[in-house]
């Protein structure tokens, strides 16, 4: 039986779906403008960005109806708080891809200091754990939400490679300081967005689960 | 979980040949609240009224099975049905005041049971208007009729009379099913209030008043009993997926 409510759900879901799409993307275009130094391509993220955030507030604005208004119980409760939870992280995940764009037109000032390898891995790994947290949230599957919670150590790590690796080359030739900076600062952005794709997979173990994994796993 | 005061054991029950009950096994918890909700004709007011013996009342009726109370089978040859009804008062979905007055409704199981002692008389009824939150709306006219009274308040007039007597349990079947939503807000409340003093059992059909009042949840579907649990974890993350449909609106 189709209720009225199943349909406002899964209006719900599309929206986290386009929201989590849109993240995803911005992510892949920071990463294209940084690599093919594209400062056109770093210019579009803003948009992407305006559109990740009407979601966000809409998606705030059905949550609270269908609470007010449907009185939702266990799994119905758990989607709808859920849904909050994941579009703050997926809006934050757009921050972020913004600032990686930010940095990309400072970069794309000065000539290109070292071929990049880390940075374009960490950024796939994000995109990764990004593709698979819509996979378990839309085919319901836990486990595979779990898994993306373990390859966030892997982002960390290069993050901290690459910080070390840096830093060695400022106290070579403090002429790249401000190149270094901007990079560090690009690691830092995609470390951010392992820690929210982590959430996300967190919030989906729990919808689906009703398990708290949070702060499990530090 | 406390020491439960009612223990049910296998119970089956029989209206004729139809069985309504199927192998229940359920302990209550006192100074609890335990509601029991299910779609019409799960069973859940037909174990209500086993627990007061209220059943007996109807031809051709069959038990079988442990209904306990602090130990002892109130089903036992020995046991006095008037004596075992006085410890598990009982309020209906209709209110019923008798047409008296508002202090001889209160009064009314007090005197069946010998008070006859003025002041103990009015000392106890002011005491059951106070804990059934009446009291402040009709102090100054106890002698008026009890049928001059509202929906909400005669109902809250039914609790007083059926708490007067001091019953360790006191069941409500559909108490508020009557009632206007502010009616129903203050029969809640005092539900709550109430658990101090007695073991409440509520059956019904409003699951936004289950969530709202009871400390435990009893599911019944085709006379089953199908989960019991904490309230909160039935409302949240249920373990059975019928009580889940149910509780979500998507039963059938």
């Amino acid at each position: 039986m189709e209720l009225h409510f199943d349909q406002e759900l899964s209006e719900l879901k599309e929206l986290l779906l386009r929201m989590s799409s849109l993240a995803e993307q911005s992510l892949a275009r920071a990463l294209k403008a940084l690599v093919q130094r594209d400062d056109a391509l770093a210019g579009q993220i803003d948009k992407d960005d305006d559109e990740l955030d009407h979601l966000q507030i809409e998606i705030d604005d059905r949550a609270i109806q269908l609470i007010a208004l449907r009185q939702p119980k266990a799994k119905d409760l758990r989607f709808i708080m859920m849904a909050t939870k994941i579009s703050t992280d997926l809006e934050r995940i757009g921050d972020q891809a913004v600032n990686i764009a930010h940095r990309v037109e400072e970069l794309n000032k000065e000539p290109q200091l070292k071929p990049y390898v880390d940075i374009p891995h960490m950024a796939e790994i994000g995109r990764g754990m990004i593709r698979d947290a819509l996979d378990a949230f839309v085919y319901e599957k836990p486990d595979v939400a779990r898994q993306i919670i373990t390859r966030d150590n892997e982002v960390d790590n290069l993050n901290r490679q690459l910080h070390r690796e840096l830093t060695s080359f400022m106290i070579e030739d403090p002429h790249t300081i401000t190149r270094c900076l901007n990079l560090m600062s690009v690691a830092h952005n995609l470390e951010r967005i392992g820690d929210h794709a982590t959430n996300i997979a967190e919030d989906i173990v729990f919808l689906y689960e009703a398990r708290d994994i949070r702060h499990q796993h530090e | 979980m406390d020491k439960p005061i009612i223990q049910i054991n296998s119970l089956n029950f029989w209206y004729g040949p139809k069985q309504a009950l199927f192998d229940v096994t359920v302990n209550i918890v006192p100074h609890r609240t335990t509601a029991f909700i299910g779609p019409s004709g799960c069973g859940k007011s037909t174990l209500l009224r086993c627990l007061n013996r209220m059943n007996d009342l109807i031809d051709h009726t069959r038990l079988e099975g442990q209904l306990t109370m602090d130990g002892q089978d109130i089903y036992a040859p020995e046991v006095d049905v008037i004596e075992l009804r006085k410890r598990v008062g009982m309020v209906f979905q209709k209110s019923n005041p008798f047409p008296k007055s508002i202090f001889d409704n209160a009064a009314y199981g007090l005197r069946i049971q010998g008070m006859s002692d003025k002041t103990e008389l009015a000392g106890c009824v002011e005491n059951s208007l106070r804990k059934a939150a009446l009291w402040d709306e009709v102090k100054d006219r106890l002698s008026e009729s009890a049928l001059m009274l509202s929906g909400g308040q005669q109902q809250r007039l039914c609790i007083a009379r059926a708490i007067a007597v001091e019953p360790e349990i006191v069941l409500m079947d559909e108490p508020c099913s009557a009632l206007d939503p502010t009616a129903t807000a203050k029969i809640e409340e005092l539900i709550q209030d109430l658990e101090k003093y007695y073991t409440i059992i509520i059956v019904t059909h409003n699951m936004q008043q289950a969530t709202r009042c009871s400390d435990y949840t009893a599911f019944f579907y085709l006379g089953r009993l199908v989960e019991f649990d904490a309230t909160t974890k039935i409302f949240t993350n249920p373990s059975n997926k019928q009580t889940e449909d149910y509780i979500t609106g998507r039963f059938g």
